[in-house]
């Protein structure tokens, strides 16, 4: 129909025409006013308690006692199972949060600037590895950290961004994607980057020779600093791209452990929902698929803007995850996902691909008409809370939720 | 954990952490292995092996550049054997040699993303899915090669309807046969390039007409399939006439064959008044069709092999066989000829030479002038085995020649069959030796002295099993060999001492 | 239009798409022909309800 294909024309024009900034590190609270007392932001589309899965509901009470809200884990329980916290999808506040993605007033968040359309987008600073509040986590070690971010490091690296007027991130990726990273699964290339280019600036912004040591070892131990970047910066991109009439992109995916959710340009806000699906994968010595949580996390957003599991090609190694795989397949993967995207992005091209454009503007159509469900490059959470994360691995997007948005998409053109 | 733990560290050895967890999966499965890990010794994936009880001492003192080795075994002799073969993976040469699989794609959208340049789409995908992907087609540029059948008539008014407004053309649905440029597709045969263009709504009428002129010395140029039903009332000869127009343009075709079951009365009007516009010559071959007022640049065939003698301008094929030389009367109650065929024109071609001398015959595709099967009960009976009743669940019997087998049987034991009469249709796309199949078959039956078996071969010698060796083995097995279908059919008469009235093998005027 | 189909198919290089049975592209290989054989599944896992609402949406 020529109403879709104008509006999807005008959906990849925006997709591409975004330029990511990333300018500053705010608390929650003054990012997102409206994020409220006892209020929790997660990932995924809307889920209450009753029907979170554990690392989710670790996650929660582990913030609550994080802000203060609650004494202990076992009183923050008791009050998420009575209804004493409000719970909102990032997605709804213009943020997200990888695995289970909590977002409250008091954590600081990254800020990344669309300044081709003006628009913000938010996310947590990534703890690191190991046991951590995304992946469940809630322990004294989990808070600490938390608490750290929030008083010293986040502070400290707003004033550095600040300083240095922001990272421009779209020429950031693009040499990320040339060094092996695809921003899922991969951030190695790209964190070393921003360290790189934060460095001096936090070496302004710090005094304490300890405490910047200290800001600057995180930053460098922690191969996957960048994926919450990545997340922001996709959530920018993405944004501007939201209800165009006609248009059957899909402007976001995000997963609660429960449920997958999908929003699609023409639908407005409407999340699209079907059960989540279970990782597949390779796990860390000591545990296995019984272990293993549900899909969780917004960090989706970084494949529904042609990154992840679609730039599979640039990352050879993270191919290996999926099964039997051989690196030298990776660039099926990417070569898969262009038979659902409308367009390829010039700016991120993968070298082994002879600089194929990565893929992108998932179509739903697409989708159904070819029965490819999306490639999601994952990390898999344990299921209990509080365990972390146990491997990583590929997950597909299930098609139930793509064939319901067709159908409500095609309503919304009076076809039927 | 019970068992006892080892480490191994390689100081300064670097192996990817994705490679290093498969290979830890498949240390992990060996017999009498609790649990194994290699990883880098970081802090973190230290820490991780202490969680699993992988690390001891040895592993302790590991940096990040370092490979840690952790086994947990039921036995400290398991556990270096173990050791061992992780140490012999790791220092195993990397790559696998071969390229990756290639990558395939999956629709025709990104197969043009491989070759944008494509200029057909050849669709012989289930019947209830051409259409869409025919249409598909169309709309990226594509002309469009419908092998597949059951397609709804409908879904073909359609198609063709959108393709001509599209200058592009759809050959089929039920398209078997086409020569594009010197290129067979789908069944076809290696002809020769010549200045002889062919339109056909019929596949192996096509294909014993290209072989025909080819053996006659002749060349076509292109060789264009418009599908069975074109020239019915409701599609109204959208693809002939669009075939006529191309190739009337065509600098390298100079004479045009049309090979058809007999048309609607009106859409054979709109054709011939087309051809009547042409400046070009014509022979029209509507297998079973008679008294039709052709323009003057036009010459009618009765059958395939006249059509293709027209084409060549007068040449007489088969000049050296003599039907009347090679008979051998079976005994008088051996009275009918049955014809199996695995080609529908060549089944048609038959009835309309068995009509033309004055012979009663029934098929289960009857031309005009023979019998449905259930009326004629006795005497000839001429088989079109591409019939649906034959290869509904089955593939056509071009491609798997036992689909005779079961009928061929029942002839060779009938007391009443005199005469079976067989076509083996070669090229690109058939089985890879129906003759062979068929010899097969006849050498492992009794067959009485006084049954003859007759068959042509529609192929070339440069087709994959090559006419003449397909024919030598069908002699091998006792069968006589006609130049062409339509020799063989006189041929079967000749048998029974039934000659035509007319001989319909040579050209009319 | 007849100049069109000239142009495009009778007197152009034939490059093939083929969708269905694999032995009509490997044939065409072998003569030298470039076909590119497309991995074909029904469409919408062929679900006719889902397939004719993609029809009509145009894919």
């Amino acid at each position: 129909m020529e109403i879709i294909e104008r509006a999807n024309e005008e959906a990849i024009r925006r997709m591409l025409a975004g330029d990511p900034v990333l300018v500053d590190v705010i608390p929650a609270e003054e990012a997102i006013p409206t994020l409220g007392d006892r209020m929790i932001l997660h990932a995924g589309p809307p889920i209450d308690w009753a029907r979170m899965c554990g690392p989710m509901r670790g996650a929660v009470a582990g913030i609550a006692c994080f802000e203060a809200w609650a004494p202990n884990l076992n009183v923050a329980a008791e009050m998420a199972a009575s209804g004493t916290f409000t719970l909102h999808p990032n997605h709804h506040f213009d943020a997200v949060g990888p695995m289970t993605g909590l977002t409250t007033r008091g954590q600081p968040v990254m800020v990344v600037e669309n300044r081709a359309f003006g628009n913000r987008a938010y996310c947590t600073i990534n703890e690191g590895l190991g046991k951590v509040m995304r992946f469940g986590g809630n322990d004294a070690e989990v808070l600490d950290r938390l608490c750290w971010l929030r008083d010293d490091f986040g502070p400290a690296m707003g004033a550095a961004l600040r300083e240095m007027g922001g990272i421009p991130l779209k020429n950031l990726v693009a040499r990320g994607l040339t060094m092996g990273d695809e921003m899922h699964q991969r951030n190695v290339a790209c964190s070393g980057l921003t360290l790189r280019q934060l460095a001096p600036a936090l070496a302004r912004a710090i005094q304490d020779r300890d405490a910047l040591a200290r800001c600057l070892a995180f930053i460098g131990g922690n191969d996957q600093f960048f994926l919450n970047i990545a997340m922001a910066m996709g959530k920018a991109i993405m944004d501007p791209v939201r209800d165009i009439e006609g248009s059957s992109v899909v402007t976001a995916m995000a997963r609660n452990g429960t449920d997958f959710g999908i929003r699609v340009s023409g639908t407005g806000d409407t999340w699209f929902t079907a059960p989540v699906e279970m990782p597949e994968g390779l796990y860390f010595p000591g545990f296995s698929e019984v272990d293993a949580n549900p899909d969780m996390g917004d960090s989706t957003i970084v494949e529904t803007v042609g990154l992840g599991g679609f730039a599979m090609g640039a990352a050879p190694a993270v191919a290996g995850f999926v099964g039997a795989g051989l690196a030298s397949e990776a660039g099926n993967f990417t070569r898969t996902m262009a038979e659902i995207t409308l367009a390829e992005n010039p700016e991120w091209s993968i070298p082994a691909l002879d600089y194929l454009g990565v893929p992108t503007g998932i179509d739903i159509r697409l989708v159904i008409e070819t029965g490819l469900a999306p490639t999601i490059n994952t990390g898999i959470a344990h299921k209990e809370p509080g365990i972390g994360q146990v491997g990583a691995g590929v997950v597909r997007a299930p098609l139930a939720c793509f064939r319901d948005a067709l159908r409500a998409f095609a309503q919304t053109l009076g076809v039927s | 954990m019970s068992g006892v733990v080892i480490n191994e560290v390689r100081r300064g050895f670097y192996l990817d952490s994705v490679a290093l967890m498969r290979l830890s999966r498949v240390i992990a499965e060996r017999a009498g292995v609790e649990e194994a890990a290699l990883m880098m010794g970081t802090p973190t994936n230290k820490r991780i092996m202490a969680d699993a009880g992988l690390l001891v001492v040895a592993g302790q003192a590991a940096e990040g550049g370092d490979l840690v080795i952790g086994i947990r075994a039921d036995s400290q002799a398991r556990a270096n054997e173990v050791l061992q073969e992780a140490l012999s993976e790791l220092d195993k040469p990397a790559g696998h040699g071969g390229a990756a699989p290639q990558w395939r794609p999956r629709s025709t959208r990104a197969a043009l993303k491989q070759v944008p340049d494509s200029n057909l789409a050849l669709i012989s995908v289930p019947g209830d899915f051409a259409a869409a992907e025919a249409r598909k087609a169309l709309r990226r540029g594509l002309h469009v090669m419908m092998f597949s059948d059951n397609v709804s008539l409908a879904a073909e008014v359609a198609l063709k309807h959108e393709a001509r407004a599209l200058g592009r053309l759809v050959m089929g649905p039920d398209c078997g046969t086409a020569i594009i440029n010197g290129v067979p597709l789908a069944f076809a045969n290696a002809v020769p390039r010549g200045p002889i263009g062919l339109i056909g709504a019929s596949g192996t009428g096509l294909q014993e007409v290209s072989c025909l002129i080819a053996q006659g010395g002749g060349g076509i140029s292109h060789a264009i399939g418009v599908g069975g039903r074109d020239l019915k009332e409701e599609v109204g000869g959208i693809t002939t006439l669009m075939a006529l127009d191309a190739l009337d343009a065509d600098p390298g075709t100079k004479h045009i064959v049309l090979i058809s079951k007999p048309p609607a009365a009106g859409v054979a009007a709109r054709i011939l008044e087309r051809i009547g516009a042409s400046a070009k010559s014509f022979t029209i071959c509507f297998i079973g069709a008679s008294d039709l007022a052709l323009p003057v640049n036009a010459r009618l065939a009765d059958t395939l092999k006249a059509a293709a003698e027209d084409a060549l301008g007068g040449v007489g094929l088969g000049t050296g066989f003599d039907p009347a030389a090679r008979t051998g009367r079976p005994t008088p109650e051996r009275d009918a000829v049955w014809g199996l065929f695995t080609g529908g024109t060549l089944c048609a071609e038959a009835q309309v030479i068995f009509r033309a001398a004055g012979q009663s015959v029934g098929s289960n595709a009857p031309v005009p002038g023979a019998l449905p099967l259930d009326r004629a009960a006795t005497g000839h009976r001429l088989i079109d085995l591409g019939a649906d009743e034959f290869t509904h669940g089955r593939p056509h019997p071009m491609i798997d020649p036992s689909v005779r087998d079961d009928v061929l049987v029942e002839a060779l034991a009938s007391s009443r069959v005199g005469v079976i009469l067989l076509d083996v249709v070669i090229g690109f796309g058939a089985h890879a030796d129906p003759a062979g199949h068929l010899a097969h078959v006849l050498t492992a039956h009794r067959r009485p002295d006084d049954v003859r078996v007759i068959a042509s071969v529609t192929g070339t010698d440069g087709d994959p099993q090559g006419r003449t060796a397909q024919a030598a083995k069908l002699e091998a097995a006792g069968v006589m060999v006609a130049p062409s279908n339509a020799d063989a059919a006189t041929l079967a008469l000749a048998c029974l001492g039934c000659f035509p009235v007319r001989d319909p093998t040579s050209r009319s005027a | 239009m007849s100049d069109e189909i000239n142009e495009t198919l009778l007197n152009a290089d034939l490059k093939v798409v083929n969708l269905g049975l694999e032995s009509f592209a490997l044939e065409l290989t072998q003569q030298g022909v470039e076909v590119v054989h497309v991995d074909w599944t029904p469409p919408a896992g062929g679900d006719p309800a889902l397939a004719e609402l993609l029809s009509k949406l145009g894919v």
